[in-house]
């Protein structure tokens, strides 16, 4: 064997650990719990659930579709669902967000509504999920979660953990102003740079 | 402290540990038709990973998603659906990762080769070793073989002097 080789044999396991060090440093950044959603391009599966505020009207997939919209999950006794409402609220103030609101698994009906009452309520519907039906078909495994649905019906992206200024800007807002854009729909002006 | 005591001490925490054990089993309770259905039970709970746990079968976990998953996986199973039909069901929901045997694909692929890859690397380097070294000592140089018999030659007279 040449010096040449030799030096190259004895290289190896060197510039494979490294490489395998790289890996692993990078691995130590990269977050465990965000899981792709393997629902995006598919329809939001069909559901039938009750009102949040009316425990005898019932809603199905059909309020899902004809306009671009987001679903929100969240319950009174997820923390973070508390610092995003504010954003929430703020969404339908000064955008006029379409938000479905579906309540998961939550402790009682009563303590849902009266959060919605305390806090203000930024959904044009709210789903009461308590067996976490729904949640489970949406491939759902915590709170918050924001899905992004389509004038089809089609979801869009998810999101998981809270919406904030931050993350709408970034994330969610330009998938949701892209399909409004598609179904022809108004765009606020200072978010007409999200689409651009 | 009497031994008796320690006895019931013992007896108490040993039993405590075994209810803590069965904490699921204790306020969810699965009647099956078949023995055939019930494993079939253990066995998707055991292969299923609850994702809000992640390093845990729904099996093991006690999050409330496990719990729905392991009723919504009974009810399947009363349905008739089988076990392919159950984890695709999950995946579609919460992806390959629910499964806790990875599919072939081009982003696992690298799992399934690399310790084959191993094997392979490391049986090539031995044999070449073993080569080389066998290459080596079968072709000794003159002077190589000059101070071969002159060691033996060393060895030879001190046998002969200790005789």
């Amino acid at each position: 064997m040449s010096v040449k080789t030799r030096t190259l044999v004895l290289l190896t396991p060197l510039v494979l650990f490294l490489l395998l060090a790289i890996f692993l440093f990078k691995g130590l950044f990269s977050d465990p719990t965000k899981l792709d959603s393997a629902l995006i391009g598919r329809e939001v599966p069909s559901f039938e659930l009750p009102d949040l505020y009316q425990p005898d009207v019932t809603h199905n997939q059909e309020i899902v579709g004809g306009r671009p919209m987001l679903i929100n999950v969240w319950a009174t006794w997820c923390p973070t669902c508390y610092a995003e409402h504010t954003f929430l609220n703020q969404l339908l103030a000064e955008e006029d967000v379409y938000i479905i609101g579906l309540n998961y698994k939550d402790d009682s009906r009563g303590a849902a509504v009266r959060w919605l009452q305390d806090l203000g309520d930024p959904y044009a519907i709210n789903l009461f999920d308590f067996t976490g039906l729904l949640a489970l078909d949406l491939g759902v495994y915590g709170a918050p979660e924001t899905f992004v649905v389509d004038a089809e019906g089609i979801i869009r992206y998810r999101h998981v953990g809270d919406l904030n200024e931050r993350v709408w800007r970034t994330e969610v807002g330009p998938v949701y102003y892209r399909a409004m854009q598609e179904s022809g729909l108004e765009i606020p002006e200072h978010r007409m740079e999200l689409v651009e | 402290m009497s031994s008796r005591f320690v006895t019931t001490l013992l007896a108490v925490s040993i039993f405590s540990f075994m209810l803590g054990m069965n904490a699921w089993a204790d306020n969810e309770f699965y009647e099956f038709e078949t023995a055939a259905q019930e494993r079939q039970f253990n066995t998707l709970a055991g292969e299923l990973r609850c994702p809000k746990c992640q390093n845990q079968t729904i099996a093991d976990s006690d999050a409330p998603l496990a719990q729905d998953m392991r009723e919504r996986v009974y009810q399947m199973i009363m349905e008739g659906k089988s076990n392919a039909e159950i984890i695709d069901f999950m995946k579609v929901r919460y992806g390959d990762f629910v499964h806790y045997r990875p599919p072939i694909n081009k982003s696992t692929l690298i799992l399934w080769l690399a310790p084959l890859a191993v094997i392979i690397i490391g049986a090539l380097a031995v044999w070449f070793n073993v080569r080389h070294q066998r290459s080596a000592s079968a072709e000794l140089t003159p002077e190589e073989e000059a101070r071969m018999d002159e060691m033996f030659a060393k060895t030879d007279k001190a046998e002969e002097r200790d005789k």
